[in-house]
């Protein structure tokens, strides 16, 4: 078993996934207390404006990560999100702060659903992604 | 009136009118004589006898559809208009120890819930049966028992309630009214200050409140000055606060002081401010640090602010560029730069709106102002916006007069503070977009620190569940406020309209005004979100998609033309209209600000005047007889009859007048009748016919009397004072007179013929 680049980048990958993943449930969860009236909106979205560019930065972490350890497959699955990501926060809503969801528009029921559906996408990739660095990492363990 | 269905039933089966088909192409008289009736929901006599009011709740489709997919194939957009705190005459107060609502839902109990027996009632809105309280069983008006039906919130549909403390977050804040003025060196030579004093000292009585009423006052250039007030001291004392990148206040209190106790003061101030700046040579605006000021000094009351700014806000945090290409004001393609530039005003106003305060702005400048950027701070605090632009005291008298009656309407018209408004509606029926000045705190639920008679608001609905076995369905907006005297209220609205399940039942109940304004306001967000043509072709596509779902689905015999039911028969007009509207044209020059400004109007102007911006009515008035005239209060209103806004209805021989909401033109033709120079206008030929006369001189003759009383009348139907405009061929503001004339064709813009031939070449695609 050689404990190669490769074999490195997946484990850290996965650990990061799971951080991911804590925040897509992070976002439903606030998603569907704003839905049920349970919060503000303005608090609500300064709770949640914070992690966007932390969890785009993990991603992009990833991406130049496998780059590095030339593992294209791995990286070709990951480019239409770090894509889905540079799009989404090119055409935010213009705020100060980092972030992407403004408290004025975020009760549209139409950006308030397109929201909910973006955290459950987000979740399902990032856990298919959780297993497939998963086995990726054991091949790569395995294989060398 | 029998609804489309039950006549159809009927051996000899007669459309109705609202379904009659008109060939848009052909018939060229579309406009009724005079102003158009909201339609009336088919619903049985009685229920519709005890309907809300069409100018308070108003729906875009007075049938409305079973399902969702039904309502998608009628391509009209679902949605109601709301006018909530409309000045009424007649308005039940009831006081009762407990108000009745639904267990579930919390529905306020109104004439349109069904009494199983006695002593249970059935809700309208989520079909729960619940009690009645053994106090609800006696009636107060008639002194009898056992009938709960009689009772007057059950018996009408608009009614206000004197809400008990549950219904309180806090005691009830007193009236609190804080005035944030310019008075840098651009102010100052506009003169608007002088207008601004004397208007307060005039009406400073009149001010809603009640004991506990505060005042207070903010003046600003580049630096923010507040004004102690403190009763005892012998003249108001100025503080100076230079350090506008940390605004603290001098003093703890006496900047906001009680104005009962402290008029004398109050008044000397308003009295000696205008001199007090009339040398100075500042042109910074710091408008940004003295909102802040200003917000501060609120919030631990909350209460109206009123900031007054004549020039774009170039110091301190909130500074903004000039934005504006004057090369791109004729652009034929997008328009740029109609969303904020900074979300600092937008922050500010939500922090207001958490204090419960509300920020009315007004804005009298001759340059570009960035009114997207400064619009936000009235647009999330519930406040509202006034533009008086090039306003001059010497050079602009039209606006100096226009300034002058809208602060006296502002100053004195009702008001409510700490109001949450909250629309309901019928279990299957939901809100998914809101259309107005508020927050939107919830998914149902509106804050609004300022509630005021001239706000409308617009909301568009869904069908989530499609609505099976339901005769009528019923929607309720309840607002609660606290009144100017410190009582918490709430009113409450409840309208109900019938179900269908036939799409021409949906075309016959169809409300071409309110489908026009609901449209309107789904246009502004769209030019801000995506791009104005997007906004354009939405509107086009709109038309075209319900006109050919008509001629699709419910027309039986197909016919060449252009076909609209009579219901719609305005609808091309209106879009049209809209399209050469000043908020969304292109190709002609427009400024930026008036653009900007045009489209908070779309968002905010109740329907009924909002239709008067968005069509204006034009009437022949050099030949005004009493023939079928109005009498009112004993004076006699000539009726003339509403033309097409067409220059082939103007003439040379005549005076016509076009009532465009905020403006009134009175355009002389160049051969006009001598006797209405003469009798009306007061000048013996058409040369000496001053070049900007705004008021019509009172002599003592018929036609001058009739003339004003037609005038008087159109201005005593709405809350803000329309400037009027005597205009003559050179006139400058001719252009502004011809841009109105809808139906005719300019280099940028289609005809209304034209316009009508492009449908039916989109509809038979």
């Amino acid at each position: 078993m050689a404990f190669t680049f490769a074999a490195f980048c997946y484990m850290l990958a996965l650990l990061l996934t799971a951080a991911l993943i804590f925040f897509a449930i992070w976002h439903i969860i606030a998603f569907d207390e704003l839905k049920t009236d349970y919060k503000n909106p303005i608090d609500q979205c300064n709770t949640l404006n914070p992690l966007v560019l932390p969890e785009y930065l993990i991603h992009f972490f990833f991406c130049v990560m496998f780059f590095c350890a030339a593992e294209w497959l791995t990286l070709s699955l990951n480019i239409p999100l770090l894509a889905y990501h540079v799009w989404r926060y090119m055409s935010r809503p213009v705020m100060s702060g980092p972030g992407l969801y403004d408290p004025t528009t975020i009760m549209n029921a139409d950006i308030l659903a397109y929201c909910q559906k973006e955290g459950w996408c987000k979740l399902a990739f990032y856990l298919l992604s959780f297993f497939y660095y998963l086995y990726g990492m054991i091949y790569v363990l395995v294989s060398s | 009136m029998l609804c489309p269905s039950l006549a159809a039933l009927s051996l000899q089966s007669s459309t109705p009118e609202a379904l009659r088909v008109v060939n848009l192409l052909q018939e060229r008289n579309l406009l009724p004589p005079g102003p158009i009736p909201a339609p009336t929901p088919c619903l049985p006599q009685d229920l519709q006898k005890i309907n809300c009011n069409p100018e308070v709740f108003r729906s875009t489709l007075t049938s409305i559809p079973q399902t969702q997919s039904l309502l998608n194939k009628a391509k009209l957009p679902l949605g109601l208009l709301l006018h909530p705190f409309k000045d009424l005459s007649q308005l039940p107060v009831v006081t009762s120890s407990t108000i009745v609502r639904c267990r579930s839902c919390r529905t306020y109990i109104n004439p349109f819930v069904s009494f199983l027996d006695q002593r249970r009632w059935k809700c309208n809105l989520c079909y729960r049966v619940n009690d009645v309280p053994e106090e609800f069983m006696y009636n107060p008006v008639s002194r009898s028992y056992g009938e709960p039906h009689k009772r007057p919130e059950v018996q009408n549909a608009t009614i206000e309630f004197i809400a008990p403390s549950e219904y309180m977050l806090r005691p009830p804040q007193p009236a609190v009214y804080l005035f944030v003025l310019d008075v840098s060196h651009n102010a100052v030579e506009t003169g608007y200050l002088n207008m601004v004093c004397q208007s307060l000292l005039d009406n400073i009585n009149a001010l809603p409140g009640d004991s506990r009423t505060k005042i207070g006052f903010i003046t600003f250039d580049s630096t923010i000055h507040f004004y102690n007030l403190q009763e005892g001291l012998s003249q108001p004392q100025m503080l100076i606060v230079s350090d506008i990148e940390d605004i603290f206040l001098p003093t703890p209190d006496s900047l906001l002081v009680n104005l009962s106790e402290c008029k004398e003061l109050v008044q000397d101030l308003l009295k000696s401010l205008p001199n007090l700046f009339e040398k100075t040579m500042e042109t910074q605006s710091a408008l940004g640090p003295a909102l802040q000021a200003a917000f501060k000094l609120l919030s631990p009351t909350g209460g109206r602010m009123s900031v007054f700014q004549t020039q774009l806000p170039n110091l301190g945090v909130g500074a903004l560029k000039s934005r504006e290409d004057p090369n791109q004001r004729a652009s034929a393609k997008d328009i740029q730069h109609l969303s904020p530039a900074t979300d600092f005003y937008k922050k500010l106003a939500l922090d207001c709106s958490g204090q419960q305060v509300a920020v009315d702005l007004f804005l009298l400048s001759a340059q570009y102002c960035d009114l997207a950027s400064l619009g936000c701070i009235s647009r999330y605090s519930a406040g509202s916006v006034y533009y008086y632009p090039s306003y001059h005291h010497a050079h602009n008298p039209a606006q100096v007069e226009r300034f002058q009656k809208d602060l006296k309407r502002y100053l004195t018209r009702k008001i409510g503070f700490e109001a949450v408004m909250r629309i309901r509606c019928t279990k299957g029926l939901s809100i998914h977009t809101f259309h107005g000045n508020f927050f939107v705190r919830s998914t149902d639920l509106l804050s609004l620190p300022n509630v005021n008679p001239d706000a409308g608001f617009a909301v568009q609905m869904s069908i989530e569940e499609n609505l099976l076995d339901m005769q009528v369905v019923s929607f309720q907006a309840a607002l609660l406020y606290t009144s100017s005297k410190g009582e918490r209220r709430i009113r409450v609205h409840t309208m109900c309209l019938p179900v269908v399940n036939s799409l021409s039942d949906i075309f016959a109940g169809a409300d071409v005004q309110a489908i026009t304004g609901l449209l309107a306001s789904m246009a502004v967000d769209r030019s801000v979100s995506a791009s104005l043509s997007d906004a354009r072709d939405a509107m086009t596509n709109a038309a075209i998609d319900s006109l050919a779902s008509y001629r699709q689905s419910v027309l039986t015999i197909q016919q060449p033309g252009l076909l609209a039911p009579a219901c719609l028969r305005l609808f091309p007009l209106y879009i049209l209209a809209l399209l050469k509207q000043k908020a969304f044209r292109t190709g002609t020059s427009t400024r930026l600000d008036d653009r900007v400004f045009a489209m908070c109007q779309l968002k905010y102007q109740p329907l009924a005047y909002l239709m008067l911006m968005i069509h204006p009515a034009l009437y022949r008035v050099d030949d005004l007889t009493d023939e079928g005239a109005l009498n009112i209060n004993e004076r006699t209103i000539p009726q003339p009859r509403v033309q097409q806004l067409s220059v082939e209805k103007l003439s040379r021989e005549g005076a016509f007048l076009m009532d465009a909401g905020m403006v009134i033109y009175l355009w002389v033709g160049r051969n006009c009748n001598p006797n209405f120079l003469t009798q009306v206008l007061g000048v013996p030929n058409y040369t000496a016919v001053p070049q900007n006369l705004y008021l019509l001189p009172e002599l003592d003759t018929a036609e001058s009397q009739r003339t004003r009383a037609f005038i008087g009348w159109l201005r005593d139907q709405r809350p803000f004072f329309p400037t009027l405009h005597v205009i003559r061929d050179e006139s400058q503001l001719k252009a502004n007179f011809m841009q109105n004339m809808i139906e005719d064709r300019t280099e940028s813009a289609l005809s209304y013929y034209e316009f009508l031939l492009h449908l039916q070449q989109q509809i038979s695609k």
